[in-house]
Parts: C-alpha cells; sequence; structure tokens
C-alpha cells in the first residue's frame, strides 16, 4: 500500500488570466503504516495535494501511483481508491445529512455496494472505534456538539475501512480538550489498526507529538520532507515561509545560548523535561 | 463544472468601461436592448454589433470570458432560430414534405439570432465590469423614484446583493460537499434518473443547512451593526457623475439616434 506521487504539477484556472499554479514539481512517496504530518500556510498547496492521492483533483502534468498503479490511466477504478484511501476533510460534520448518525456512517459501505448486514456491521464497528456513545447512535447528528459531531464524520470515512487515512485540520474550531481528544483518537487508530495516516495542519504543535515524518509544503512546493526533529532544527527557515517551530524548540535553543548542556533537537514535552532535569543534575 | 458560469461574476480590470458609473452602465444596457427590439434591418444590427465590439474593446475583457455565458443559452438559441426558420410563412426558397423554409424565415432566424446573441452579451458585460455592489447600489439609486409609490427599493435592492454576494459562496460550498460526498464512494453520474435525483440528497440536505447557517450568521452581524433598513442610511462611496459619464450619456444618445435612422427610418 504505498502512494507515489511523481513530478505532480496541478493549475488552477489554467488558460485563463486567472491561471496560478498550485503544485509545483511534487515528489512525494508515502508508505505502509507512516504517520505523516503535512504542514503549510493557508494557500500553500495542502489541500489541492490531498485532493489528488484519492482522485478528486487530476495533476495538470505528473502521475500518481497507488499500489504501483497510475490513477490517471483510463479504466483505473476510482471507486476502489476512495475507498481504500479515506479523506476527511475540513470542518467534516457539515457533510453529515441524515437523520440520524448511524444511517449517515452507512453511507460509504453502502456505496460500496456492500450486503446490508456487513454494511450495518462497519458501521457500528466505526463509531465505537472513534469512542462514540452509543446512547446517541439514532440521534440526529444536528442536535450533537461540534466535537461530537466530527466523531461522526470521521466514523463515516473509517466505516469504509480505509488502508490510508487523510484528515484535513482535523482540530479546526475545536476546543483544547475536543482537540486532544481528536488527536489522541487519530493517533489511537494509527497504532491499533496499522493503518497509514496523514495528517494536515498548519500547526506544528498539534502534529510534533504524534507523527514520525513531516512534510512542510511552500508556494505549491515540498520545503522540507524529514523526520521531525530534523525539520525543526531549520526552524529559522520554518519562520521565513510563515510557520513556527513547537515552543518547545524555542524553549531548548534559548536555554542551549544561555549556557544549559541541553540537547536542542527534543521535540516533546515529556522529552524536554526528561532533558532539563538530566542537565540541571550536572549543575 | 460550475465555474462557467458567467452571471454575476466580476472580470477585475481597470478600463473605462469599469470605471464608468454604474448608474450609466446600467441605463446603457437598458437602451442597448430597446434599441435591439427597435432595428428593422441589417445595417440597423451592423451599428448595434459595431458598438457592442467597441465596448468589448475598451472594456479589455478577453472575449472568450463574454462568450462563455453563451454556452447556457446555446439550446435556447437554436430552438429559437429553428422555430423561426420553419415556422414562418412567406415565399418558399425549399420545400420537401411539409415542411418548407422561406426567405422570410431565414430573414427572421438569422435576426432573432443575433438579436439573442447581443443581448446576452451587452448584459453579461455590464456585469462583468461592475462589481454586484456597485450595480445594486446604481439600480437602487436609479428606482429611487419608485419609493414614493411606496415601492421598497431599499430592501429590494439589499436582497439583490446579498444573493448576488452568495452566488459564489455557495458554489464554492457545493463543490466542497460534493468532494466530501465523493470521497464517501457517492455516485452521481451513472444509474436511473431516480437514482441519480436520489444522489443529490447528500448535497442538497448540507448545503441548505449551511445555507441557513449563513443567512443566520448574517442577520445577526448586520443587526450588530445596527442595521434598520434604508432610512437615513448614509454611504461610504456615494455615486457621483463624472465627465466620463456625462461623455458616454453623450454616446449614448448619438448612438440611440444613428440605430434610430439608420435601423427604422433610412433603409425600411
Amino acid at each position: 500500500m504505498s502512494i507515489v506521487l511523481s513530478h505532480v504539477n496541478h493549475i488552477y484556472d489554467e488558460d485563463t488570466a486567472m491561471a496560478h499554479p498550485a503544485l509545483i514539481d511534487v515528489n512525494i512517496d508515502i508508505q505502509d503504516g507512516e504517520f505523516i504530518g503535512l504542514i503549510g500556510h493557508t494557500g500553500s498547496g495542502k489541500s489541492t495535494l490531498i485532493q489528488h492521492m484519492n482522485g478528486l483533483i487530476e495533476p495538470t502534468s505528473g502521475h500518481i501511483f497507488f499500489d504501483g498503479k497510475d490513477i490517471g490511466e483510463q479504466g483505473f477504478n476510482k471507486k476502489t481508491l476512495r475507498a481504500n484511501v479515506g479523506l476527511v476533510f475540513q470542518y467534516p460534520e457539515h457533510q453529515l445529512f441524515e437523520s440520524d448518525c448511524f444511517k449517515d456512517v452507512c453511507f460509504g459501505p453502502r456505496n460500496l455496494g456492500l450486503p446490508q448486514k456487513e454494511v450495518e456491521l462497519r458501521a457500528f464497528e466505526a463509531l465505537s472505534q472513534v469512542g462514540f456513545d452509543p446512547n446517541y447512535f439514532y440521534q440526529s447528528p444536528f442536535d450533537l456538539s461540534g466535537g461530537q459531531k466530527r466523531r461522526v464524520a470521521i466514523a463515516g470515512v473509517l466505516a469504509m475501512k480505509p488502508r490510508v487515512l487523510i484528515l484535513d485540520e482535523p482540530t479546526a474550531g475545536l476546543d483544547p480538550k475536543g482537540r486532544e481528544d481528536i488527536l489522541g483518537l487519530i493517533s489511537s487508530l494509527h497504532k491499533e489498526m496499522k493503518i497509514t495516516v496523514i495528517l494536515v495542519s498548519h500547526s506544528m504543535e498539534d502534529v510534533a507529538d504524534y507523527v514520525d515524518r513531516i512534510i512542510v509544503m511552500n508556494k505549491g512546493r515540498v520545503a522540507f520532507d524529514a523526520p521531525p526533529k530534523e525539520v525543526f532544527s531549520h526552524y529559522k527557515e520554518l519562520e521565513e515561509i510563515g510557520l513556527a517551530a513547537p515552543q518547545v524548540t524555542y524553549c531548548m535553543q534559548d536555554l542551549a545560548t544561555a549556557g544549559f548542556d541541553v540537547d536542542t533537537s527534543v521535540t516533546t514535552l515529556q522529552e524536554a523535561k526528561e532533558e532539563i532535569l538530566k542537565a540541571l543534575s550536572k549543575c | 463544472m460550475l465555474r462557467d458560469i458567467t452571471l454575476g461574476q466580476y472580470y477585475r480590470a481597470d478600463s473605462v468601461i469599469h470605471r464608468l458609473d454604474p448608474r450609466v452602465k446600467i441605463v446603457a444596457t437598458f437602451v442597448f436592448i430597446i434599441s435591439l427590439f427597435l432595428v428593422k434591418n441589417f445595417i440597423g444590427y451592423l451599428v448595434a454589433g459595431l458598438f457592442l465590439c467597441l465596448c468589448i474593446k475598451l472594456s479589455t475583457v478577453p472575449p472568450k470570458f463574454i462568450f462563455r455565458g453563451m454556452k447556457a443559452i446555446f439550446f435556447l438559441l437554436l430552438i429559437t432560430m429553428v422555430f423561426n426558420l420553419f415556422l414562418t410563412p412567406g415565399e418558399a426558397l425549399l420545400s420537401f414534405w411539409k415542411i418548407k423554409i422561406t426567405k422570410e424565415g431565414i430573414k427572421l432566424a438569422l435576426m432573432m439570432g443575433v438579436r439573442l446573441v447581443f443581448l446576452i452579451t451587452g448584459s453579461s458585460l455590464m456585469t462583468l465590469t461592475t462589481t454586484p455592489n456597485n450595480l445594486t447600489d446604481g439600480l437602487e439609486d436609479l428606482l429611487k423614484p419608485l419609493k414614493k409609490i411606496r415601492v421598497p427599493v431599499h430592501e429590494i435592492s439589499m436582497m439583490m446583493s446579498i444573493a448576488l454576494r452568495f452566488i459564489p459562496i455557495l458554489m464554492e460550498e457545493t463543490d466542497k460537499i460534493m468532494k466530501a460526498q465523493m470521497a464517501r464512494c457517492a455516485d452521481f453520474e451513472s444509474g436511473s434518473l431516480i437514482n441519480r435525483a436520489r444522489s443529490l440528497v447528500p448535497i442538497l440536505v448540507p448545503l441548505f443547512i449551511s445555507a441557513f447557517r449563513r443567512a443566520n450568521d448574517l442577520a445577526m452581524a448586520m443587526e450588530a451593526r445596527c442595521y434598520r433598513g434604508g432610512e437615513g442610511r448614509t454611504k461610504m462611496k456615494p455615486l457621483i457623475y463624472k465627465k466620463e459619464d456625462a461623455i458616454a450619456y453623450l454616446v449614448l444618445v448619438i448612438y440611440l439616434a444613428l440605430i434610430i435612422v439608420l435601423g427604422r427610418i433610412l433603409f425600411s
């Protein structure tokens, strides 16, 4: 299960006065089981990029290979691709339409042409996976809170049993508690179900704790593609493109310049704590 | 797909036509449309065509953009022309079975075709060169006299500008919802007519909800800024006629005179 993008370009409104490139020569190789953070400023091409990965947008030039097959080729089954590469859009709760949550989650698997029993089983499974309270299964999704609605929407994609899950800013508009819940949920999906996860965000803070690879987009190009530690070591360049490293990185940098013997490449709060304690015990 | 609709779409540029007062453009479009119905011969259409070409040239809007809106009325155009071609009585040129093509039919079909094309081109030129806000401002000002007979002019123009403003927003929203449902393997293109109609439900329900939510937010925002209708409301940019506008009116009068003289009197 791999997704390979090779020299992908995308130009919006090609051949008009409003033409502007959204993706320029993007080369990315995504392997099975990875947990990737896709970071970029607004308008950097993140959303365009992920829509290429399940065939919603076709590249102006270049190729995308899913499991070694070119998805732009005639006769490629887009339905199978979309079932395998689940895409959760920004504010996914805005796509809910059924009269109760359970029915809404059934929509995806039913579109796959599965028998009714299988559809319901998958919907039940997916709703349990996202930790949705069974008491609310048959309630209208419009009566729920924002965080709960979002869970239902994510379950709607999970019910198709995708092997790659892409989430576009899944924490946008949530309070800190809801934010942590959703990120924890995604992380556990990755660990327990071994699915590849691509997490799109504009905040390094969000992804630093979870992902093992970060792709930074800038003006339609891939600026960095490396493990978090390496990407954050370029924090000066990140600032230049309007992004910032997590606060931990700044804190450690400041400590190092102040003369403490600390490892500046740590990315999580936990690691930083241990590093500081170690440095203090040396004093 | 949804991007093809030119109606209410503004083409940003800085040209003489763009800078004209919206009232001038509305009046000019109105006069132009009337002139198309006054004309009775081809010389008149030539004058109207030249005038339109001149305006398009001055507006710097690429012709491709203007004609894009034509796609939508292509069938209407075709049907009109076919009906006129076959159903006009007169001197028969060609006839087979019960159908005959007459000289008058050809003339009428051509005239109707040209008239429709000019009509659409003229009005889309106005919407392409005027922002929706300016357009409704102009309309409000032009319709002001109707206030005397208790027509709620301000409310109508406010409704229009909100409606126009929401067209691109709702189109974007539709696009987003469609994609989100497609990501869940929804199929909008195949199946029987009933199935296809049913497949619209997952788009329409979220779209309506979002429209209501947006309407609610907008109403709240207007209320919060003390909107109380048009009474005593002043404008940040009041419409003022400039020298160019006077010239434009003059050109318009000359055009109308030419149309009447050439298209109706001289060669009729």
